[in-house]
């Protein structure tokens, strides 16, 4: 029905109460949705400053040496533990997970709350430690140097342990819903793939988040006790740090790049209005992907561990390439006798496509032992990491937030300000990062404050000139989006319930959401993707 | 005389060692298959997404929803690319990682921040590594403090130096020239400045070198002795000459004064205060320096470049 | 009985097994992330126990067999009156529940008692982690050789910390049961944190019962 919802979950209860002691896994995902858009914005605008140094050879301009070792190490540790972790899972798994499995909640509403306070507790803690000074190690904290510098480690580490059980009840919540609270008629095979999604996520939450709680809790010893374990001094081996850090940190860009896989499967489904080519294959995927992705850790490391071990890591590094690759081939092959259409969500979901596709190809030459000698520490990683990290799953996130916007709020955004802001990102993304491969295969060492006295000085200085403006571009995209994401708040077109024509569940109830989902017990008639079968009526027009 | 020494092209620097030329066609090769399916995502996303362009058309669509033989095709293909990308590259690693029997060896220490090169011969040379043209050179690098990274990308090669452990490579470089070395691990305040040179030189002029590098050319006044000198030892990474503070006191005006010590010693600077502070810099660390950073040089600084220095400093009023 | 089933039953659950299925579901996939917590711990003590064997067997000399056999012989029989005390509720019997219940508290009270008599006696011998080992040679003080000794002591007071930690929080636990069991909130039809508590019991239970002969008797 293309009406508003009056009683809906917002305002059902308008307490401040009932807000901070909400179990609405809705309103739970909404809270989340803006602590981590507010994350975003700080971890953005450390990296304007950062692009802003390197504008110039010289180190110097806009920040000191201290401080721009502090800065690129907070944009790394509050994008990655405050920002992309949650991201997907903890705000879009929150709002909609439940409403697409026909359900009423998760299975533990109180985890929920308290996996919220837990990440609220940990991001203080972590902004505690930027008031003390921040920390100046790289958001990847490798000892000696950790365990020695007088920045505010042990506070920024602990932030990161407590995080981590954030993350670690999202997921216990997630499995059990998956496993134990789908709607009659919803099998496992008529789950729509943002599920298999985040329940794939959700292993590798449980299984790999304790590894850094643990490691966290060992670096915390070593500079308050001096047990040893990491000092070369006393015995200790500084690169066992590095597996242990990376055993967890591997499995955590699945943990990013998983959901947003499965918004895309969502996004390019309805707007193909096509079924979901090789469903069971990208499910299958996903599952592949979350197990591989724990036997791959080393290949962080091929400076600086045996041979052999590098040859066993960089074997498994291509096998666990080839999943995603069959995901982007699936993904292209329901476009194939579509009944295409181009709206903000589906341009993201190009953007994806596109771009996710560079960053995973340029995996390949990471993975590559002689080759990634080369490339190992330079900008090449960066702007690799960047591709899938930003390309991939802040894209899938924002298409996501674009999708999902009308049955959150029950309003439509500005369409065409919402294009112009896809596409002016497209490009800026890339004419901020492409340079920086260039960069990283001519000898840009990463975490650089200055890159005066080399003999590609010149070169380094060209490519950080179109780096830096690209920047400004995504940030103008950012702006603008802010602006009519807000705007359409209050003064969006109604959207009805399915203003999209699509098929999963949560179209089926009206916009906004009711406080318990669904006004009437759902009724599951057909598969998720099933627009061979039927045709759903769009409510906005 | 020089083979295969490549020049620089649009993605790698010049090829100056034996290594580079095969490193680099395994990346051209990664490059081509990458830009070969990027473009096959492209062409479709777009082909498709123009010709079944269909706003808001009425109708359903086909159901035609996996096929078993493409899935099998393009996992099948894929990973057959892989596979050799995986073989070749790990080949020409394992080349990267065995040292050739003979190659003459150069000790190798990370410090922050600085590189300093000990030759079999006895004597130390800072921030540059000089060695011969067509030789194999292996290195035994090793840190003093926290993990480094020991970085020639002309030579594509590059190690991680830790404390306390031993970490070898090697390379033959194949043109005579200078290469930056950049440390490529972050190791603090100065990690950006952690740089030096790999100055390679003929056979001749290499053993020329090997001679004279001990001798110390008495005719350089002292003054510039004390320039270098500053460079060379990466005092400039940490003692400023315009008197900013960095992670040691600046030089400029402190000669000839009385500056307090952490221990509640105060000092005049003078000759023996400048040498003490260069060859045992614990014993009185300056007030407001807690940390006492400063590594010793003795054994790595000669007499004459710590007169050189002391004359340095005098000059920075 | 209905209203027992009002009390506890969540709305969001279609019915009371639903509930019941998904929190022991819960309470397993919580498991799993503890064992993956000790695992990684478990992980540095093989990796420097295979760096250093001849040290490790020295320095567990200095851990006390007989306190540690007897910490297991208690916790094994908390274990046991912890899985009577689910027994008896499902037998209706809250009394004896009740009794096995305070019986797991003491012995999980014993285990730490004893812990904290072995971890006193590791101070005055100065045999602690890290940079704080300083040992002190006495008749009842063993001296240890080998590479860095302190770095046994390290791993064997994060471990069994960690697992004190554990200890306590179990503790915490059990006195809630308690408290809710005399409150009648249990019955035959619904006992699921007791169940659930039980799990987790048993868990550190389990951990120990491989911490201990790794740090006791090897060698």
């Amino acid at each position: 029905m293309r009406e508003y919802l009056e009683t809906n979950y917002l305002n059902q209860e308008t307490t401040i109460k009932s807000w901070l002691l909400t179990m609405d896994h809705k309103r739970i995902g909404l809270m989340y949705l803006f602590a981590i858009m507010f994350f975003f914005t700080i971890g953005g605008c450390l990296a304007l400053l950062i692009r802003l140094e390197l504008l110039t050879p010289a180190g110097g301009d806009v920040l000191d040496r201290d401080t721009y070792n502090v800065f690129y190490t907070l944009h790394g540790a509050i994008m990655i533990f405050m920002f992309i972790i949650p991201s997907v899972p903890a705000a879009m798994g929150n709002l909609i997970l439940p409403v697409m499995l026909g359900t009423k909640d998760v299975a533990f509403p109180r985890l929920n709350l308290a996996s919220w306070y837990i990440y609220v507790i940990g991001s203080c803690i972590g902004i505690y430690s930027i008031v003390a000074g921040g920390v100046d190690t790289g958001w990847t904290f490798y000892t000696p140097y950790s365990s020695t510098t007088d920045t505010a480690v042990i506070s920024m580490t602990f932030a990161v342990f407590v995080l981590g059980f954030s993350s670690i009840f999202t997921g216990i919540n997630f499995i059990v819903t998956v496993h134990k609270m789908r709607a009659p008629g919803i099998t496992w095979f008529k789950m729509p793939l943002f599920i298999w999604s985040l329940y794939a996520t959700a292993l590798i939450q449980i299984l790999a988040t304790p590894v850094i709680a643990v490691t966290m809790l060992l670096l915390i010893m070593e500079r308050t006790f001096q047990v040893g374990i990491f000092d070369p001094t006393m015995g200790g081996d500084p690169v066992l740090f590095q597996h242990f850090f990376w055993f967890y940190s591997h499995p955590a860009v699945y943990i990013m790049i998983l959901p947003g896989m499965g918004i895309i499967s969502e996004i390019i489904s309805t707007f193909s209005k096509k079924k979901i080519f090789g469903y069971a294959y990208i499910a299958a995927s996903s599952m592949a992907i979350a197990l591989f992705g724990f036997l791959v850790w080393g290949h962080h490391m091929f400076t600086s561990e045996s041979e052999l071990a590098a040859l066993v890591f960089s074997f498994i590094t291509y096998l666990t390439a080839l999943p995603s690759g069959v995901k982007i081939f699936n993904w292209l092959a329901t476009l194939y006798k579509g009944k295409i259409s181009f709206e903000a969500p589906m341009l993201y979901a190009i953007n994806f496509l596109l771009l996710f596709a560079i960053g995973g190809l340029t995996g390949i030459f990471l993975g590559t032992l002689s080759v990634d000698i080369m490339l190992h520490d330079t900008y090449f990683v960066v702007a690799h990491f960047h591709y899938v990290m930003m390309g991939g799953t802040v894209i899938a996130f924002l298409g996501g937030l674009h999708y999902w916007w009308p049955k959150i709020w029950g309003r439509m955004y500005s369409e065409k300000w919402a294009r112009v802001s896809a596409i002016l990102i497209f490009f800026g993304f890339n004419l901020t990062f492409i340079p920086q491969f260039i960069m990283g295969s001519q000898g840009m060492p990463r975490r650089y404050w200055q890159y005066d006295g080399l003999a590609n000085t010149e070169l380094f200085h060209f490519y950080h000139i179109l780096s830096t403006a690209g920047s400004w571009m995504i940030a103008l995209s950012f702006v603008i989006m802010l602006i009519y994401l807000m705007h359409s708040i209050k003064n969006g077109k109604v959207s009805g319930s399915n203003p999209w024509g699509a098929l999963t569940l949560e179209w089926q109830t009206p916009s906004p959401m009711p406080a318990h989902n669904f006004l009437e017990e759902p009724k599951i008639t057909h598969g998720p993707y099933a627009y061979d079968e039927v045709e759903a009526e769009r409510t906005i027009d | 005389m020089l083979l295969n020494a490549g020049d620089k092209t649009a993605w790698l620097p010049q090829q100056a060692s034996t290594i580079a030329a095969e490193v680099d066609s395994l990346f051209y090769f990664i490059l081509y298959w990458t830009v070969f399916f990027l473009a096959i995502v492209v062409f479709f996303t777009f082909y498709f997404g123009w010709k079944y362009r269909n706003n808001r058309g009425k109708g359903l669509t086909s159901s035609n929803d996996h096929n078993t033989f493409l899935e099998i095709t393009w996992t099948a293909i894929p990973f057959i690319l892989v596979m050799i990308v995986f073989f070749w590259g790990a080949d020409s690693y394992i080349k990267m990682n065995i040292i050739p029997y003979g190659a003459m060896e150069v000790n190798v220490t990370a410090q922050k921040w600085s590189w300093n090169f000990k030759y079999k011969e006895g004597f130390s040379n800072p921030r540059e590594l000089v060695v011969p043209v067509n030789r194999p050179i292996k290195l035994i690098l090793q840190s003093q403090d926290v993990l480094h990274s020991f970085y020639v990308p002309d030579f594509r090669v590059k190690m991680d130096v830790i404390p306390n452990r031993y970490m070898m490579t090697w390379f033959e470089a194949i043109k005579i020239g200078e290469f930056d070395i950049m440390c490529t691990e972050y190791c603090g305040k100065s990690h950006s400045e952690m740089l030096g040179k790999v100055r390679v030189l003929s056979q001749s002029d290499y053993d020329k070198w090997i001679e004279e590098v001990n001798v110390v050319d008495e005719s350089i006044p002292l003054i510039d002795v004390g320039k270098t000198a500053y460079k060379k030892y990466a005092c400039n990474t940490c003692h400023s000459t315009d008197g900013s503070t960095g992670t040691g006191p600046s030089l400029k005006g402190i000669w000839n004064t009385i500056v307090n010590h952490e221990n509640t010693a105060q000092m005049l600077v003078d000759e023996n205060y400048i040498r003490e502070s260069i060859l045992n810099p614990q014993k009185n660390i300056v007030t407001g320096y807690p940390n006492g950073n400063m590594p010793t040089f003795k054994g790595l600084i000669r007499d004459r470049e710590i007169e050189g220095l002391i004359e340095y400093i005098k000059e920075l009023k | 009985m209905s209203n027992e089933k009002t009390q506890y039953f969540q709305h969001h659950f279609v019915d009371p097994q639903q509930q019941h299925e998904a929190s022991k579901f819960g309470m397993w996939a919580f498991l799993v992330t503890e064992v993956l917590t000790f695992a990684g711990f478990f992980c540095a003590y093989a990796i420097f126990r295979v760096w250093s064997p001849e040290m490790f067997i020295n320095a567990h000399r200095a851990l006390d067999v007989v306190m540690g056999g007897t910490n297991t012989v208690v916790l094994i029989t908390s274990s046991l009156t912890m899985a009577l005390a689910i027994r008896y509720i499902q037998m209706n019997n809250n009394k004896a529940a009740i009794i096995n219940l305070l019986l797991t508290l003491i012995f999980a009270g014993t285990f730490l008692v004893i812990k904290y008599f072995e971890y006193e006696h590791k101070f005055h011998c100065g045999h602690l982690p890290g940079a704080f080992y300083s040992p002190h040679i006495s008749p009842d003080c063993i001296s240890i050789e080998g590479n860095n000794p302190h770095i046994f002591f390290s791993i064997y007071f994060m471990m069994t910390g960690l697992h004190g930690i554990h200890v306590i929080a179990g503790m915490v636990l059990i006195t809630w049961l308690i408290i809710r069991t005399t409150k009648g909130h249990f019955s035959p039809a619904y006992y699921t944190p007791v169940e659930l508590v039980g799990l987790f019991w048993h868990l550190v239970d389990l951990i120990w019962i491989f911490l201990f002969p790794l740090l006791y008797l090897i060698g």
